[in-house]
């Protein structure tokens, strides 16, 4: 209709057009980046264990779990090393929970709000940032030389227990902070005492959260190997520790041993201690998950 | 009573506090009785172990750093690509099961990244750069990349979703597409997590132990070179104490110092953290 309209209104639909297809362009090219790097991160970890189950799968026998550690790699199993674990894995279950649920307890259902608890709370999350390393050195200083428990098994488990009871009580925290008022009023209102309706009513709700906290934590300490080390345990043991005075070694520290060896039928050895371990802490998490599908939906 | 007793174990945390200061500041003290701090820090070569015995701390913070930074280099694009993927794109049982899997990467012990570093990502890299050397910095780089990241990503992940469905509507109201949203409002909105996540992750790289012990080498030297043998800080720690030197030497006791410097370098980077979070977050109500 009108001659001066037809060749702005031919242009406009194509300008719209080349910035459409820049844009579509941009949107494929930027979902295509975020998928792959996911796709990168799961490819990792599959690699990981496809590589380390490829290399240890053969040596997984008998022999591995009932022999010791030997200089001949054909011999040597990883029998010292499962019991230290285990050792260690009781006595620190014993010590975290006591100590970690008990300071979740008090923070967040018992304690006044004072200076007191704000410098717990200070401290609580700082350490749950320091390198695991460094509890090593304190369990050095004070349980190996200042309490004189040598290079025990009861030395390395109180560490690892004061490596994860910040962990233990932020988590347990995070529990008891879910279990709802009604519970608390209704049990002041048929006239229970604070301790008493946090024993009886609070906690039971709490657990399968406090559970799953424990367990996830105490994955984390039986896979730990840098405290273990500053404390000097053992890399070669020929026994199963019979009391927790006894020295030890622990399934990390042997891989990492095995690991440290130019050999490699070491190596292999290595992969098939790593195994066990994950096939161990594997079953830990699933323990996690189940306690926490089947009692966390309750309330 | 009760009370007591559980104040007693909340207590148990400002001890621990209390006794890693304690036991890092007096053995440090015992070390700069022998060792002039003006050395540790103003000198440039790391030899605890042979005569003449010098003791300057660089070169193991070096080996330190070369190896966290280059691990945060690999990791922060790629966990930040992971959470934009999971918290934005990704839909359904996908995006339920690929936060869990992906914890899986964190629950891995670094004693088998390490082991994974000498194995697998060392001889592959000999492939690319065929001077590289046995034992490098940039499979432990690698390697504990592979291990923040899931610290990255799921910290990244919380703060984008903490961003509510209204900004987002408000963008697309304009005519904006997906990947212009999240780019230019989801992410800057999202930018103090992600940056907490990058300082968190930073410092988890800097107190990692046992894959640098394994893959990056027991050669502590000044260089900004990737490809060969450096010793970071926990590395040395780790040597010094799988050597079995005796109680009350000054080789003991100078983990105890290069602890002590480790200690606060991650303590001022969890505050710095905590410190941003608390100060740059914003708050949508």
């Amino acid at each position: 209709m009108n001659p001066v309209e037809s060749p702005a209104s031919a242009a406009k639909p194509n300008l719209f057009q080349n910035k459409r297809t820049l844009r579509l362009v941009k949107e494929r090219v930027f979902f295509g980046i975020i998928f792959a790097s996911t796709l990168l991160a799961l490819g990792f970890l599959f690699y990981l264990l496809f590589s380390i189950f490829h290399q240890g799968w053969d040596h997984l026998s008998v022999d591995f779990f009932t022999n010791f550690p030997s200089r001949f790699p054909a011999k040597a199993g990883f029998k010292s090393a499962i019991y230290g674990t285990v050792w260690l894995g009781g006595l620190t279950l014993i010590f975290s929970v006591f100590f970690g649920v008990g300071a979740a307890l008090y923070l967040q259902e018992m304690s006044p709000r004072n200076r007191f608890t704000s410098w717990i709370e200070i401290s609580i999350s700082t350490l749950a940032g320091v390198p695991s390393i460094i509890y090593g050195m304190l369990g050095l200083g004070i349980f190996v030389r200042f309490l004189d428990l040598g290079r025990s098994v009861l030395a390395g488990a109180l560490t690892l227990s004061l490596l994860i009871i910040p962990v233990i009580i932020i988590a347990s925290r995070e529990a008891l902070k879910s279990v709802p008022d009604s519970v608390r009023m209704a049990s002041y209102a048929l006239g229970a005492s604070k301790w008493q309706t946090v024993r009886d009513h609070v906690l039971p709700s709490a657990i399968p959260g406090v559970a799953t906290g424990v367990i996830l934590s105490m994955a984390r300490a039986m896979g730990e190997a840098a405290p273990l080390i500053l404390l000097g345990a053992l890399t070669y043991v020929a026994f199963i520790p019979g009391s927790p005075m006894d020295s030890f070694t622990a399934m990390p520290i042997q891989i990492f041993n095995w690991a440290s060896r130019p050999q490699e039928a070491f190596h292999d050895l290595a992969s098939t201690g790593i195994i066990v371990l994950l096939g161990f802490l594997m079953i830990c998490n699933s323990a996690a998950i189940f306690i926490r599908s089947r009692w966390g939906k309750r309330l | 009573m009760v009370i007591r007793g559980l104040a007693f174990t909340a207590m148990v945390s400002i001890m621990t506090t209390v006794g890693i200061i304690f036991i890092l500041g007096e053995e440090s003290f015992h070390f700069f009785s022998q060792v002039s701090i003006k050395e540790f820090f103003f000198t440039t070569t790391w030899a605890p172990l042979f005569e003449p015995r010098l003791f300057g701390i660089w070169p193991l913070i070096n080996g330190t750093l070369i190896i966290a930074i280059g691990a945060i280099i690999f990791a922060l694009p790629i966990g930040l690509g992971i959470a934009i993927y999971s918290s934005e794109y990704a839909t359904g049982w996908w995006q339920k099961i690929l936060k869990p899997v992906l914890e899986v990467l964190a629950g891995i012990p670094s004693v088998v990244y390490g082991f994974f570093a000498l194995t697998e990502v060392t001889p592959f890299l000999t492939r690319i750069f065929p001077q590289i050397e046995v034992f490098n910095a940039l499979s432990a780089s690698i390697v504990i990349a592979i291990m923040i990241l899931p610290t990255i990503a799921s910290i990244c992940d919380d703060s984008l979703r903490a961003i509510p469905k209204a900004v987002r509507d408000g963008a697309y109201a304009l005519g904006t597409r997906k990947s212009e949203v999240t780019l230019s409002i989801v992410v800057p909105a999202a930018l103090s997590g992600i940056l907490a996540s990058f300082i968190l992750a930073f410092s988890r790289a800097i107190g990692e132990t046992m894959a640098v012990t394994l893959a990056a080498g027991a050669t502590p030297q000044l260089t900004l070179n990737p490809l060969v043998g450096v010793q970071a800080m926990t590395a040395y720690i780790a040597q010094v104490s799988l050597g079995d030197v005796p109680h009350g030497t000054v080789e003991y006791q100078s983990i105890f110092a290069v602890g002590l410097v480790l200690f606060v370098m991650t303590l001022a980077m969890n505050l710095l953290s905590q410190y941003i979070v608390r100060r740059f977050a914003r708050k949508y109500e």
